[in-house]
């Protein structure tokens, strides 16, 4: 995925502050934020010399639309339903460390984020995510315990 | 709140806790069970079928064909019980002295012998929920549980927390996969891969012995002797060391030779024991249920209470030197699994096919009964792949007869 800065190169670089934010800087971190959207801009989507950099960035971003919030993409065709990152979850262990944690049915599945369900992984409560929040870090246990890359970050 | 908690049959690893969502004797939702116990669970079919020359007939008239064929025959086969209860392995049994058959299963060209150390006590064994709590250096040798068995990493061997690992994977395990290719479970084990080349495990073995002893490790196809002094040296500081051993390993040996010197070699440094990724979900059982009653786990035939045993009653000698003149094959497909040469075989003498699904071996029987799927339609006990006695009860109502229904009916029949 990109970077801030590759998004600010293709904004209008004006710092207008239409978007209500302070920079074209910070309307770009916003955007990787998911707070905003291209939309937002203005300019960039009004003017046709913006054109180019406004097609771009919503490229970038079609195919986090149908993620969840926080960016999670199950690919149902290609998971098997292992439960790898069921019980890799840091978030499912803390909730159910009995259950999921070590390796057995959900005793509380409300508190989960991934569970299985007709041997395919489902994402709930993804708000819970430790990629997700104000003090988000980049958590990867469930991308790198997945033998078949059905998990994704967009 | 407790649940009620079923048991999956799809495979050797017998998941105990799948939560089951049905109406009407129909499953609608499987929770936790991987995609291979969800496709055996919902594979029932809601009418029973007994077909006589692929025609449609009556189940009195199903049994008393199969009935008269097996007594007919002189030296019958029967063969599969791999997916069927311990319960119709004594059948089974009882048939097979009664009619005078040879009688085997999958485990001849598959994990049998393996097991049959394991009975003899010839290799250390543990449970899998000791692995689960316990083991800190787990080994896949030859072996891909991520598709075989999919929940294999993630219930037992490799990311729950245990009683005695409780900080998980991350800190407390290594998993180190020994395969000719990068399977997906390799794949998870990441920096741990060992590639080596097919037939090249009994070299790999010796190497890793003499490794293990601080010898410099030296292999005909050149295998880093770096790399395989790191692996030593992981081995050498386990705990509780595991390795699952697969098709893969027991194919490319001659005999279990090098496997026995490996773990003995293995149990001077640490402290290792073995389990056999056992495929089908009693497979074990069929193996453990046969040696108790004759002291052999497979390829055994029955002559006027006299039992002999030898590599030439196993499904695959006796077809290709056809010994055999009638076969009774419940739950397995040898059409498809076995090479064309010694299947071809079975299109010559009548064949009874006792299945809950529809195979190549049950369209081309004389003699089909459609039967339960036994963990979904039928109870029973089961012997997991690490030995754990397993029972469970019926998911749902059908209206399909249970293997051991038929077979107690064909014996009477006879």
């Amino acid at each position: 995925m990109t970077n801030a800065m590759e998004l600010y190169q293709m904004l209008p670089k004006t710092n207008c502050k239409k978007c209500g934010k302070t920079s074209c800087m910070a309307f770009a971190v916003a955007l990787m934020a998911r707070e905003l959207t291209p939309d937002d801009c203005p300019p960039l989507k009004d003017e046709p010399k913006y054109r180019e950099g406004y097609e771009k960035i919503s490229g970038l971003f079609k195919p986090s639309e149908g993620a969840t919030e926080t960016g999670l993409v199950v690919h149902e065709d290609l998971c098997f339903g292992c439960g790898n990152c069921v019980v890799a979850c840091p978030v499912n262990v803390a909730n159910d460390p009995y259950g999921v944690g070590s390796g057995n049915a959900p005793k509380n599945i409300n508190k989960l984020i991934l569970t299985i369900e007709n041997g395919i992984v489902k994402a709930q409560n993804v708000g819970e995510c430790r990629r997700f929040g104000k003090n988000k870090i980049l958590c990867n246990g469930c991308i790198v315990t997945c033998p078949v890359e059905a998990i994704e970050f967009v | 709140m407790e649940k009620n908690y079923h048991v999956c049959t799809g495979c050797g690893l017998l998941c105990d806790d799948i939560e089951v969502e049905s109406e009407k004797n129909i499953i609608n939702k499987v929770y936790t069970a991987c995609r291979v116990g969800v496709a055996h669970m919902k594979e029932g079919k809601e009418e029973a079928i007994f077909r006589v020359d692929n025609k449609p007939v009556n189940e009195e008239t199903a049994i008393s064909e199969a009935a008269s064929i097996l007594k007919n025959a002189k030296n019958p086969l029967i063969f599969g019980l791999g997916t069927s209860t311990s319960e119709t392995h004594k059948l089974a049994i009882e048939l097979a002295r009664k009619t005078n058959a040879t009688l085997d299963d999958t485990s001849s060209f598959c994990l049998g012998s393996l097991v049959e150390a394991l009975i003899h006590n010839k290799i250390k064994t543990c449970t899998l929920d000791d692995v689960r709590n316990k083991a800190d250096v787990i080994i896949f040798w030859g072996a891909d549980p991520s598709d075989s068995h999919p929940r294999h990493l993630s219930k037992y061997s490799y990311f729950p927390r245990g009683s005695e690992k409780q900080r998980g994977w991350e800190e407390e395990r290594t998993a180190i996969a020994i395969d000719i290719r990068k399977s997906h479970t390799a794949k998870i084990c990441g920096n741990y891969f060992f590639q080596i080349p097919p037939g090249g495990d009994t070299e790999f073995i010796d190497a890793l012995i003499a490794g293990l002893s601080g010898k410099l490790p030296k292999t005909s196809y050149n295998y880093p002797p770096k790399k395989i002094l790191e692996l030593a040296n992981i081995l050498k500081g386990a705990k509780f060391g595991i390795v699952f051993a697969g098709l893969g390993l027991i194919y490319s040996l001659e005999n279990l030779e090098p496997l026995f010197r490996l773990m003995k070699a293995l149990n001077e440094k640490a402290n290792f024991h073995l389990v056999p990724m056992v495929g089908h979900y009693n497979m074990r059982g069929f193996n453990e249920n046969l040696f108790a009653e004759t002291g052999y786990v497979n390829s055994v035939k029955f002559e006027n209470d006299i039992v002999k045993h030898g590599p030439e009653y196993s499904i695959v000698e006796s077809l290709k030197a056809k010994t055999v003149d009638a076969a009774l094959i419940i739950g397995s497909d040898p059409l498809s699994s076995l090479p064309r040469s010694i299947a071809k075989n079975l299109f010559e003498i009548p064949v009874i096919s006792m299945d809950p699904c529809e195979t190549l071996t049950s369209r081309n029987a004389k003699v089909y009964i459609n039967t339960a799927i036994s963990g979904v339609e039928a109870g029973g006990t089961a012997t997991r792949m690490d030995g754990t006695k397993v029972s469970f009860k019926p998911v749902v109502e059908t209206n399909h007869p249970s293997d051991e229904a038929i077979l107690k009916k064909i014996m009477e029949a006879l």
